[in-house]
């Protein structure tokens, strides 16, 4: 009971990750040597000739961009469920942290590389880390000690107002100290990008892309430890089945919820310097539909469950990123131009005429949500009480 | 001037609740408002009577945001004005056999469009003899139905927006270009000069973007370049990795995209870092200076485009007595001193300052400004109004051709060469955009 969900969130990161391992292997080689290219990816080269081999670079390129957005997805998600499992609050201030985090790290980058120390960039970076941890952990326990512990015998919906007013007031102070223009994160460590196959025009996995994801996992092994592996952890979860029992087997319930506060704002600080880093710019609104998504993330995956959390955000990314790649071309009209004379003459003037175009990347993510959610309601992991924490 | 379009009602929408949970922020605020109110006032009083026997005192108006985020330009603008006002007043001008004083009553906006009709009404008010202004499009659409109605002419050396002048207003001038004049301005440029056989499209789903990537396309289509593929993305977003791999499958050799800076800027930098080596395109919201900063080395070599004509190329005269006096032209300068010297121009032609007299003489006005020959056409757009192309150079962005009635023209020795060589410059720029070391 303890171990297999461990186990699953083991096997869904790799697994989901797997297009990427090439790429890992190839680190320290020099960029743009040709990787070793799946056997299956020769064959098919070989039956289809370029054409599927361009599709397929495309379709991987797009695989390799979903899975970055989806593991900062993940991590953000993980702030969400883990609040929910123990409390079952919905912490919708969460995403205004991330932004906090980008903020704060870019400050102390912007100092650091206008101090102009001589420190290695991605010294400079895990600085900026470093600082916005600390920061945003104070965030965290301050939200959970000031504004939901006070109400948390109050009717549900109060926490809820409560967390929206929080984002409402940090997304203001942001925007108060660091102004309301989008902020440049300075690009200080030089973007290598490795093609994932033998095409040299082919898709590509940047050296950001790969610390991104690969972070992730270590942060998502690590949290899995804490929960499964440690006393607090135990104390989590014995908080999140009854927090009443677990006081009186006691369990300092307090001080446990607080640490989850906090162990979720950390894991927001390293995904907002980790988007920030990713896109190079900062904006005080850039958390309000990251949390959005991750939320989704976490609703899909089934909330307060932590590996449904991972699961949602990954899928959450590559469905999007696959979504806003395709369904335009899916949705194609001049497909059917045979059907109709009225849709044939459009297609002569213009050949791009689609049903849903790439605008709608920000809706499949929540089509795919409420279709899951029809047939499963508790979400792809289910809400298994044991899985919470 | 592109400025409205972030949504200044927002802005100050944001700023309301800012200052409701920080009392300090608000009073901070006030305090500039204070500031520019006593300064425009003394003009007040002393426009409507004349002051002596034979010297009239004619007042001008001008309007635009004096405080807030684009205060800068706002400020620039009146200093336009008031430098051709002082010029005029110096001539000893005669109107009706009098010698005529110029003063300037100039007036805050906010860039707010619900100040703008406000303001409108008090140079109505006022009696002033005509105004400049306002900057911004979106304050100057309400704005000139008031100044319709009570027949005084206004013209802007800023406002963009087409719909300004759709309106049959009568009396509603600018001395810049149009936007629908813009995407076909940067669509001939990516065609005849850049020469690109296979474009991508992309906006940021605003009335803005939108519309303008609609006239690009258009225009692209009708010179026989191939759209490979029009996506859509949003002016909040942040990952455009999707639709620029979708891109990629069409391998265009150029790429437009109709949105700000905030997201073009890192849109150009998501795709050099796909390997994309087409050219890239914007229009006015994406031609400043903080593309370099959001894309870094990526932006280089990027083309983009501005209404009217850039400051360096204003008339010698109009520079030098603008630095003179008031230091460097920031943008729009050149655009409302022209707008001052034309209301001036058509008083004196009409030998009154009663706006309903002159204002014939106004729209059929043949005047050399600083900004170039201006005439109106009957909507009061200018005739054949200069959209410029600019480049990215070395973190700057710099003119390199104006496009007047169809025709380009190049400017500058070295601008020549680049542009011709543009074509070959886009595969040039892959190395820039690969793992290249920078910092």
């Amino acid at each position: 009971m303890k171990t297999a969900p461990a186990g699953a969130v083991f096997v869904s990161g790799p697994a989901g990750t797997g297009v990427m391992r090439p790429a890992w292997r190839a680190r320290p080689r020099i960029e743009q040597c040709p990787l070793p290219a799946p056997a299956i990816h020769r064959t098919i080269r070989h039956r289809f000739g370029n054409l599927l081999r361009e599709r397929l670079d495309i379709f991987l390129q797009q695989l390799v961009n979903g899975l970055t957005l989806g593991s900062v997805y993940a991590i953000v998600a993980l702030g969400y469920t883990m609040v929910y499992g123990i409390i079952q609050l919905i912490n919708f201030a969460h995403g205004e942290v991330v932004m906090i985090g980008a903020m704060v790290a870019l400050t102390v980058i912007n100092a650091l590389v206008g101090a102009n120390l001589g420190w290695p960039p991605l010294a400079i970076v895990v600085a900026g880390v470093l600082v916005a941890v600390p920061v945003c952990m104070a965030i965290g326990y301050a939200l959970e000690r000031v504004a939901y512990r006070p109400l948390r015998r109050a009717p549900r919906l109060a926490p809820l107002i409560t967390a929206i007013g929080l984002s409402i007031i940090l997304q203001h102070v942001a925007l108060i100290i660091f102004s309301r223009n989008p902020l440049s994160f300075p690009q200080i460590i030089p973007i290598v990008s490795y093609h994932v196959t033998d095409n040299v025009e082919g898709a590509r996995i940047t050296n950001v892309q790969i610390a991104i994801i690969g972070t992730s996992i270590a942060m998502m092994a690590g949290l899995v430890a804490l929960i499964y592996r440690t006393k607090l952890g135990i104390a989590m979860r014995a908080t999140s089945q009854s927090a009443q029992v677990a006081g009186l087997m006691g369990i300092d319930i307090n001080r446990v919820i607080a640490l989850t506060f906090v162990i979720g704002a950390a894991l927001a600080a390293v995904a907002g310097v980790m988007v920030g880093t990713y896109y190079g710019i900062a904006q005080y609104q850039m958390g309000f539909l990251l949390g959005l998504k991750a939320f989704s993330a976490a609703v899909l995956g089934g909330i307060g469950n932590i590996a449904g959390a991972m699961l949602g955000g990954l899928l959450l990314g590559v469905i999007e990123a696959l979504g806003a790649g395709y369904v335009g071309d899916l949705t194609n009209l001049c497909q059917i131009a045979h059907w109709s004379a009225a849709i044939a003459e459009r297609c002569v003037s213009d050949p791009n005429l689609t049903l849903f175009g790439s605008n709608y990347q920000d809706v499949f993510a929540f089509f795919v949500l409420i279709a899951v959610l029809v047939f499963r309601p508790s979400g792809l992991l289910g809400e298994r009480v044991s899985d919470r924490a | 001037m592109h400025a409205h379009r972030i949504g200044p009602s927002r802005a100050i929408g944001l700023t309301l609740v800012a200052a409701a949970i920080f009392g300090a922020y608000g009073c901070s605020k006030e305090e500039p408002k204070k500031a520019a109110a006593p300064a425009a006032t003394p003009a007040a009083p002393a426009a409507p009577a004349p002051v002596a026997e034979e010297s009239v005192t004619v007042t001008i108006g001008h309007a635009g945001p004096l405080t807030g985020g684009i205060a800068h330009l706002g400020k620039d603008d009146e200093n336009g004005v008031h430098l051709a006002v002082d010029e005029a007043t110096a001539k000893k001008i005669k109107i009706g056999g009098k010698t005529v004083k110029f003063v300037m009553m100039s007036e805050d906006d906010q860039a707010d469009p619900k100040l703008g009709p406000t303001i409108a009404q008090k140079f109505v008010d006022a009696k002033v003899a005509g105004v400049v202004g306002h900057l911004n499009s979106g304050v100057s659409i309400p704005a000139s139905a008031v100044y319709n109605q009570a027949g005084l002419p206004m013209i802007s050396g800023s406002a963009t927006n087409p719909k300004l002048t759709e309106q049959g207003f009568k009396t509603i001038f600018r001395t810049v270009g149009r936007d629908d004049q813009q995407g076909p301005a940067v669509a001939a440029y990516i065609a005849n000069e850049l020469k690109l056989k296979k474009v991508a499209i992309a906006d940021d789903a605003t009335a803005y973007g939108e519309g303008l990537a609609n006239e690009v396309e258009k225009t692209l289509k009708a010179a026989g370049v191939q759209i490979v593929a029009r996506e859509k993305t949003n002016d909040k977003a942040t990952d455009f990795k999707a639709i620029l791999t979708k891109m990629k499958g069409r391998s265009p050799d150029g790429i437009f995209y109709g949105g700000m800076d905030a997201t073009g800027g890192p849109m150009l930098k998501q795709a050099r870092e796909l390997g994309i080596k087409a050219a890239f395109a914007f229009g006015d919201g994406a031609c400043t200076a903080e593309m370099n900063k959001l894309a870094g080395p990526a932006s280089e070599g990027m083309i983009c485009s501005q209404a009217g004509i850039p400051t360096q190329m204003a008339s010698k005269a109009f520079t030098d007595a603008f630095t003179a006096k008031y230091g460097e032209v920031k943008q729009y300068a050149p655009f409302f001193y022209d707008g001052a010297n034309l209301l001036i121009a058509a008083m004196q032609k009409a030998d009154s300052s009663d706006p309903a007299k002159y204002l014939p003489e106004l729209q059929k006005i043949s005047y050399d400004g600083a900004t170039g020959h201006i005439e109106f056409d009957e909507k009061g757009d200018r005739k054949d109004a200069e959209m410029t192309i600019f480049q990215m150079k070395g973190g700057k962005v710099e003119p390199i051709a104006i496009i007047k009635a169809g025709k380009t023209t190049k400017i500058g020795g070295d601008a020549q060469a680049s542009a011709s060589a543009a074509p070959a410059a886009a595969p040039a720029m892959a190395p820039a955009m690969a793992p290249a070391p920078k910092k």
